[in-house]
């Protein structure tokens, strides 16, 4: 104070200079990750960050580009802007629409490229750079299992978004991780039966697998349910993912005496594998007496759109369809269309309640630490989310709901309208032991709040 | 000094300089800022900085000093990753071990594939490195899943042995570090809105760099650098004055092969995965655009090209369109949106578009790359200084290699 009060002269003046200096220069806090007593990026101000870790460029971009609206629709509804959506019919209450714990909620975007080491690197910038406090989306499962396994090291939430591999929640769990996407196994579990009423007990199946962790997973799940019904399988060929032309692989199955046709592939490679089929002649073609069928265990509408009149009658599952009449069903794809003007795919869908699931989760457990988090998840039983009822499972922190039994339209009404519900197969039947051979090795592990 | 010359040695210090300083450097808006988006000071991403300049520093002891393009050098640094994950899976989580390991497979794996490439030269030998290269990619994406674990990654697991440490800490895989320092432990600075961050991986890896800099200068200067050079200039004279030159490109292959194997081990050492992706063509491509944008055959030169390729990919493709319309918020709502909608393709999914504009100018209005524009402006000053001082026959600066 005296400083001030003084005549200015030269001396005073580098005085108040040297201490305004120093003052600055001091290094007003110290932290360090060790010595800090709360939780990796703890928030602290009047706002939350996620980080919408999502397939912009790749194979992948335009189901990253649907979950990206997904999640900016789950933002609004949860800062308590636009008409709330699933909010309304989600059977929790605990959130208020005034953001999580009463900070909004902001968020980051990065591309995975759907590469292992590019969504690791945009997951890590999130962390370290934005303060990301969970991270989330994707849409392959080798993405999903190396970013879930990053966010388990560094202390983060993971809510994966679209993946199907059994590993997701199977060898690979983790317990920061949550999926709330169905998978392989369920796939298969869920069709069988619809396959056994449709096509009889005494079928030849040959399959055509993908030749990456997802396609060895889907084979399995597929070839061991049907083959509990009695069929047999002729042949299992894996096809390089990078293929674009399946000629080569559509003949052999011409002259093998196998009468349906597997085709364990995902995105652009069951675009071309089921148009290669198809123009092969196979549909129109007769085996053992019986009609010649295809079957796509894992659709979406991405796909038939891009596989346009071939998919139709063909059989496969989803896990959610914006035709499903439920109340929370019907709220996200009005909310959704309003914003967007077509309805949601079912990326975008298991994006935005795994958003809501968070944020629910944070406010029943009252904070944003992992460690209360994934404790609020485990064996978390809802509704209201388009699903049915549904249960996040405590010993491997998978969803346990209602998975759809779809078939290509015959006479589809618009662009959007391409996929049929045939059945829902009720959750009781696709639920499985946490030990299940499909599932086996691996451990969750205990949570890790990163400080 | 260390038997470098005056300018190498001022060249060597001041990366040394840029290197520690680098925390300070790179975040130069204040926490919380409209600018902080561009900051680039988090460990993740300087961890790239370094890790990538020595891949790039190896690709260009061969492609700047010999000529030759190779176009499967991910091949080397993908075989280093997978080296180290399985050292630190069944060794220990220490890091040096998984690093030792990374260079000596890569170095094994490269002196196979340039033992049978460098019977070729040229575009032969490029499409080789790449045949390879895609080889080792499809290889590891699918057969080898046992040893790789495909499309997935090879991954730390609980029921790891690690021989010398411990399978898990308390229901946790143990952090990767170096003699009880864990790589992923930061310090952090924060001095009025700004927040540095000093990451203990990081100063690994700038140790690292700052060896495998100095290798690179005195085998840029030795006689054995020389012969390089003389492929790359002439090799059938040089075979006709009775020198066999194939050990010599040989040796440059396998040491460039082991900066490869270098980097990804020190990527695993960082973030304990390693991805099949890391092999894929696309890959091999990136370091040779480094070495380009920064300015082949010269020292620094590719250092600078790793950094402004993954400054691109990692700053860029984060803006989105929420972001810009933040910045322009004080503009009319037209003006703003009409701004968003011209720079929306250069940013997120867009940054390729970015990374491909700022190639083609550099390459076209700077052939040497980022060295050559550095170079010129340099040489603006030394024109001026020079005027002064009426020098009239001043000899041409040598490139700073």
């Amino acid at each position: 104070m005296s400083l001030i009060r003084k005549p200015l002269n030269r001396r005073s003046i580098l005085r108040a200079g040297a201490l305004g200096g120093s003052a600055l220069a001091m290094p007003t806090i110290f932290t360090s990750r060790a010595w800090s007593a709360g939780y990796l990026n703890e928030p602290t101000g009047a706002t939350v960050t996620l980080g919408f870790n999502v397939p912009q460029t790749g194979p992948y971009a335009d189901e990253g580009a649907d979950e990206l609206r997904a999640y900016q629709l789950a933002v609004e509804h949860l800062n308590g802007e636009g008409d709330g959506g699933m909010l309304n019919t989600f059977s929790s209450k605990a959130l208020k629409g005034n953001g999580i714990l009463g900070k909004k909620v902001e968020y980051v975007t990065g591309d995975t490229q759907t590469k292992s080491d590019a969504a690791r690197a945009s997951a890590k910038s999130m962390i370290e750079k934005d303060g990301a406090i969970m991270i989330t989306g994707g849409s392959s499962s080798g993405v999903a299992v190396a970013v879930q396994a990053l966010c388990q090291e560094a202390g983060v939430i993971f809510m994966a978004g679209l993946t199907h591999s059994n590993d997701t929640t199977g060898k690979d769990k983790k317990a920061n991780g949550f999926r709330h996407f169905f998978n392989s196994y369920m796939s298969g579990a869920a069709l069988a039966p619809v396959l056994k009423n449709a096509y009889g007990d005494d079928r030849k199946a040959y399959h055509l697998t993908a030749d990456y962790n997802w396609g060895y997973t889907t084979e399995q799940a597929v070839r061991e349910s049907t083959e509990s019904l009695g069929w047999e399988t002729v042949e299992t060929v894996k096809t390089p993912l990078a293929a674009t032309d399946f000629s080569a692989y559509i003949t052999p199955v011409l002259q093998s005496d196998a009468d349906v046709l597997v085709l364990n592939h995902y995105g652009g490679n069951m675009v071309n594998s089921l148009t290669n089929a198809v123009q092969f002649g196979l549909r129109d073609k007769q085996v053992n007496g019986k009609n010649f069928e295809i079957i796509v265990p894992l659709y979406s509408r991405l796909m038939a759109k891009g596989a346009g009149e071939n998919v139709k009658g063909i059989f496969g599952s989803t896990n959610w369809h914006w035709s499903l009449q439920d109340e929370g069903s019907k709220a996200f794809v009005q909310s959704f269309g309003q914003k967007y003007g077509f309805p949601p795919s079912q990326a975008a869908h298991t994006t935005y309640v795994q958003a809501l699931l968070y944020a629910d989760a944070c406010e029943r457990a009252g904070t944003f630490n992992p460690c209360g988090v994934v404790e609020a998840l485990e064996g978390f039983e809802f509704d209201g989310l388009g699903n049915g009822k549904t249960l996040y499972r405590a010993e491997d922190h998978q969803c346990f709901k209602d998975v759809l039994v779809v078939k290509g339209k015959e006479n589809p009404s618009s662009a959007f309208d391409l996929l049929e519900i045939v059945e829902v197969t009720p959750a009781a039947q696709v639920t499985y032991p946490p030990d299940h051979p499909q599932f086996a090795g691996g451990a969750l592990g205990t949570c890790n709040p990163g400080a | 000094m260390f038997g470098l010359n005056k300018k190498d040695t001022s060249l060597f210090f001041l990366v040394l300089l840029l290197v520690v300083l680098a925390p300070f450097l790179l975040n130069p808006f204040p926490e919380g800022s409209e600018l902080a988006q561009f900051n680039a000071g988090y460990p993740d991403l300087m961890q790239r900085f370094l890790i990538f300049g020595i891949f790039a520093i190896g690709f260009n002891i061969l492609f700047g000093l010999t000529g030759y393009l190779s176009f499967g050098h991910a091949a080397f640094l993908g075989v280093g990753s997978y080296a180290g994950v399985w050292m630190m899976k069944l060794l220990t989580m220490n890091v040096i071990p998984a690093i030792f390991m990374s260079v000596v497979f890569a170095g094994l794996f490269s002196l196979l594939v340039g033992y049978i490439s460098l019977r070729r030269s040229g575009i032969y030998f490029s499409i080789l490195t790449l045949a390879f290269a895609q080889m080792s990619f499809s290889l590891a994406y699918s057969v080898l899943t046992p040893i790789t674990n495909g499309e997935t990654g090879l991954q730390l697991a609980l029921d790891d042995p690690r021989i010398l440490g411990v399978s898990s800490e308390n229901g946790a895989i143990p952090a990767a570090n170096f003699f009880g320092i864990p790589m992923r432990e930061s310090f952090e600075l924060s001095m009025g809105g700004w927040l540095f961050t000093f990451n203990a991986g990081y100063y690994l890896c700038a140790v690292v760099m700052m060896i495998a800099f100095y290798v690179a200068i005195r085998i840029f200067r030795s006689p054995f650098g020389m012969m390089l050079r003389a492929v790359k200039s002439n090799q059938q004279r040089m075979n006709f004055t009775g020198l066999n030159s194939r050990p010599y490109t040989l040796a440059a292959f396998v040491i460039s092969g082991m900066y490869a194997g270098l980097a990804g081990g020190l990527m695993v050492a960082m973030d304990p995965l390693a991805g099949a992706e890391r092999m894929q063509w696309t890959a091999s491509g990136e370091v040779v655009l480094m070495t380009i944008l920064g300015g082949a055959g010269t020292l620094i030169g590719p250092v600078l090209g790793a950094g402004f390729i993954k400054y691109c990919e990692n700053i860029f493709s984060k803006i989105n369109d929420n972001i810009l319309y933040d910045w322009f918020a004080a503009l009319p709502q037209g003006l703003a949106d009409f701004l968003v909608f011209v720079i929306h393709p250069f940013i997120g999914k867009g940054w390729h578009l970015t990374l491909g504009i700022m190639f083609m100018l550099i390459v076209i209005f700077l052939p040497g790359g980022i060295m050559e524009g550095v170079e010129r402006i340099g040489r603006l000053f030394k024109r001026k200084s020079s005027k002064d001082e009426n020098s009239t026959a001043r000899p041409k600066a040598a490139p700073a290699e």
